[in-house]
């Protein structure tokens, strides 16, 4: 019976014959969607690279990003053994760009974990179950909305100290506002809906209707809005670090390097640089994943 | 023996200056087996009663009695084992992530049942879907297949009173024939009650037996199924709403 | 023998999908004179992309090709969309189904009348304003200077509906093209659009056609009926000999109508030929 038919056939197919077939289907077509957004594919594939390279670091990283050469500070991009030059130090900018990927990609990754699942959970319950709730949540949202990002990295510096981890905190903690609202948003609008209507008719409570028929719904629109997040993130660790309140030295982190190479900008102008492109090119590859993952995702777009 | 009863209901939306009445002082009697209609324009309340009775719409007075329970604020969990609804939208009604398979499971699973594979198979079967349709998506169906969908999620527990709003006004008028036999067909089989909304006449005088027409939230007359076939409506509202649908 | 207003022949629209080219008109040809033609049929038929493709106004990466689609003679197909611009609204007309979504929301009345107006003739405003009240009163409006003043979502659907007429029929086209124009109204509200539509149809000698799914209402307004199915033409007929039609898609779809004064015990289901999806479109022309 399924012999005949090839794989894809069996992943286009109009009648699933079981769970996984309907599901692992649904994600081919999702999957042959975004395929066919040429910008989308080069920013995922830039950011498979990231993770590669993050991961294979000590396998490419042609030095070790911390030891110091003093006798050859400050070389030029192309010099013998170093293609990006050495910083201030004369430690390799290409292996310290490729251990600080690790550092960003941690930072990445915890602040897409904490923010969006903070802002999903009281976006919700708010947008649902309205009344005193939904104003009592919305005010906090709207406090912590009104923080500034470094002010609030400053007051975690003073109190706890600096590092990457109360960085991590100082940004989630002001990331997570705007997606509270979004999921407030998208709750108010399918709460009338008739399928939800139907389910409470089925005498379902509010945690299901919330967590089963709720989430599923919202979760496209968050993934698409962290995704275009992302740079912003990037950009927000990288400028705590300049203001050395992030990772602290002698760690690889993009934005500490761009603040040590300030100084030297005008004539050793590429120990700033070269980090400064990293950033740009990982900002822009979360930018066009997010795109692409909007014209997939969005079923306004699709209907 | 009286499957639903409802006496001076009146539902309103919003309160003080903003209060607008959607359905005043209504009152109908639908005996066990029967199948009651509702007809009006839009506006005229007649899906805002369907809405009151399963809790949907909280403002309301009055009495609701169902099968020899009168209904208060909150429903107890038997209460949706006795009634259940189908929604006017096939395109509306069904969650868009869920596959078929998981909103029949999940309705099954709320009621309690144990069996839910046997009684989901059974289910596709009784509405006239194939077990081929089993794992599909709502973009999958089209709008027939969803209202069937719709009334199989209706019939999973089993109800004794079945709440129609406008169930086939958004379908093409051969799927409205299928999906109206299949009314037909489920309750002669089950021995269910209907109380069915619909704006079309021909409708209602083809599934019904006995209807109320509403005009502005007022129900303005009752009528039987043959009076309405003779053109024999007493009310000049009725009257206008007959000659206008033929 | 009637004047020929419009001609359509071999029209096709298609539309390329993943699954291959989709076909949503297929050789469609019917002519239209100073008459009302019905196009029945049901969702998916292709009787809606048939109105739109004689306006143009189906986009890329949607298709439309056909031998000809003659207004008075002159073939449109050959036009440049500058060309179609002044074809649309001025010879050529379209009333949609729901005023709510063809309606501006943010404008009022009188504005999106006077600018429907101004667009495809040089008046000034005060002769805008006149001719919009003289247009409004046309359609039955009875207080049109607080009409004018008014936004759309202040009216009801019938006055709504009234209201798209007006600004439809302003400049004085040939040909109003009206697709499902009563599906989003009460029953008691239908009757009185259609005979406003009607009265103003006779008077100015324009074509109508009426685009719907419902078969006994274009019965009762047109004078011939064009039925439609997946993208053919079934069966071509005078509208008061629809209830002696052949085609057994057609005569299926009379038959499962439930009626008052027919009561049936079950209502017939249309058994769907294949064969009717691939025979060759019974010509409409005259």
């Amino acid at each position: 019976m399924a012999d005949t038919q090839t794989l894809r056939e069996w992943l286009l197919t109009e009648t699933p014959t079981s769970r996984r077939h309907a599901k692992m289907s649904a994600l081919y077509q999702g999957w042959l969607s975004f395929r066919s957004n040429t910008m989308a594919m080069v920013g995922l594939g830039i950011l498979v690279a990231l993770v590669f390279i993050a991961a294979a670091a000590p396998l490419i990283a042609p030095h070790d990003p911390y030891v110091q050469d003093l006798g050859n500070r400050l070389a030029p991009l192309g010099s013998e053994g170093h293609i990006f030059g050495t910083d201030s130090l004369g430690r390799d900018i290409l292996s310290r760009l490729i251990y600080g990927a690790r550092i960003t990609l941690y930072i990445v990754a915890l602040v897409a974990l904490i923010a969006p699942i903070a802002g999903l959970l009281v976006g919700t319950v708010s947008g649902y179950v309205g009344g005193w709730t939904d104003t009592v949540l919305m005010r906090i949202t709207d406090i912590f909305l009104a923080f500034p990002r470094l002010v609030l990295a400053l007051a975690f510096v003073a109190a706890l100290g600096a590092g990457i981890e109360n960085a991590v905190l100082a940004i989630s903690l002001t990331a997570w506002p705007p997606y509270a609202r979004i999921a407030r948003a998208e709750t108010l609008t399918i709460r009338s809906s008739d399928y939800i209507s139907a389910i409470k008719l089925q005498g379902a409570g509010a945690l299901r209707i919330i967590t089963k028929h709720i989430w599923p719904l919202c979760i496209s629109s968050l993934i698409v809005r962290v995704t275009l997040d992302m740079a912003g993130i990037i950009l927000a660790a990288a400028g705590l670090g300049f203001l050395g309140l992030g990772a602290q030295p002698p760690s690889p982190e993009w934005g500490a390097m761009i603040s040590e190479g300030r100084r030297f900008i005008l004539d050793h102008w590429w120990v700033a640089t070269m980090p400064g492109l990293a950033i740009f090119t990982v900002s822009l590859a979360f930018n066009l994943l997010g795109d692409g993952l909007r014209d997939v995702l969005d079923p306004k777009a699709g209907e | 023996m009286s499957m639903l009863s409802v006496q001076n209901l009146n539902v309103w939306f919003g309160s003080n200056r903003d209060r607008v009445d959607a359905v005043i002082g209504a009152s109908f009697d639908i005996p066990r087996g029967e199948s009651f209609g509702l007809v009006g324009e839009s506006g005229s309340g007649k899906s805002t009663i369907l809405r009151a009775i399963t809790g949907l719409a909280p403002d309301w007075s009055g009495t609701i009695t169902v099968d020899g329970q009168q209904i208060g604020k909150v429903r107890p969990k038997t209460f949706f084992k006795t009634v259940q609804m189908v929604f006017q939208d096939p395109y509306a009604s069904l969650h868009p992530r869920h596959s078929v398979d998981q909103v029949l499971g999940e309705t099954l699973h709320l009621h309690g049942f144990k069996d839910i594979d046997s009684r989901v198979v059974k289910l596709l079967d009784d509405v006239g879907l194939g077990q081929k349709f089993r794992f599909r998506y709502p973009h999958q169906l089209s709008g027939g297949q969803r209202q069937r969908v719709a009334i199989a999620r209706a019939l999973a527990p089993e109800p004794a009173l079945l709440l129609l709003d406008e169930p086939t006004s958004a379908l093409d008028v051969s799927v409205q024939a299928e999906i109206l036999n299949l009314l037909a067909d489920l309750r002669a089989d089950r021995d269910l009650t209907y109380l069915m909304v619909s704006h079309d006449l021909s409708v209602v005088g083809h599934m019904c037996d006995r209807l109320a027409v509403m005009k502005d939230g007022e129900i303005v007359e009752v009528l039987d199924v043959e009076a309405l076939r003779a053109m024999n409506a007493a009310h000049p509202y009725s009257k206008q709403l007959l000659e206008a649908s033929v | 023998m009637m004047t020929k207003l419009l001609d359509v022949e071999n029209l096709w629209v298609k539309f390329p999908t993943r699954q291959g080219v989709f076909d949503a008109v297929r050789g469609v040809s019917f002519t239209l004179g100073r008459e009302r033609l019905g196009i029945v049929g049901e969702s998916g038929s292709g009787k809606s992309m048939t109105g739109r493709a004689i306006l143009r106004l189906i986009r890329p990466p949607g298709i439309v090709e056909a031998d000809q689609i003659a207004l008075d003679g002159v073939d449109l197909m050959g036009k440049s969309e500058k060309d179609m611009r002044a074809v649309r609204g001025q010879r050529i007309s379209m009333v949609m189904q729901d005023p709510k979504f063809s309606l501006n929301p943010v404008m009022t009345i009188g504005d999106q009348i006077m600018e429907a107006y101004r667009l495809h003739s040089k008046a000034s405003k005060s002769e805008a304003y006149a001719k919009s009240l003289e247009m409004l009163e046309a359609v039955s409006i009875r207080n049109p200077e607080r009409v004018m003043r008014a936004y759309p979502h202040e009216m009801s659907g019938g006055m709504g509906q009234r209201i798209m007429i007006a600004m439809m029929l302003i400049p004085n086209p040939e040909i109003l093209i009206a697709d499902e124009p009563t599906s989003a109204l009460d029953v008691s509200v239908q009757r009185q659009v259609l005979d406003i539509m009607d009265r103003l149809v006779k008077e100015r000698g324009m074509g109508l056609i009426f685009i719907s799914h419902d078969l006994n209402l274009v019965a009762d307004f047109c004078d011939r009926v064009l039925i439609m199915y997946a993208g053919r033409i079934v069966e071509v007929c005078d509208a008061d000999k629809l209830h002696e039609a052949q085609h057994p898609y057609t005569r299926g779809l009379l038959n499962s109508l439930p009626r008052l004064d027919a009561p049936r015990k079950r209502l017939e289901v249309l058994q769907r030929d294949p064969e009717w999806s691939t025979a060759p479109s019974v010509s409409g022309r005259i």
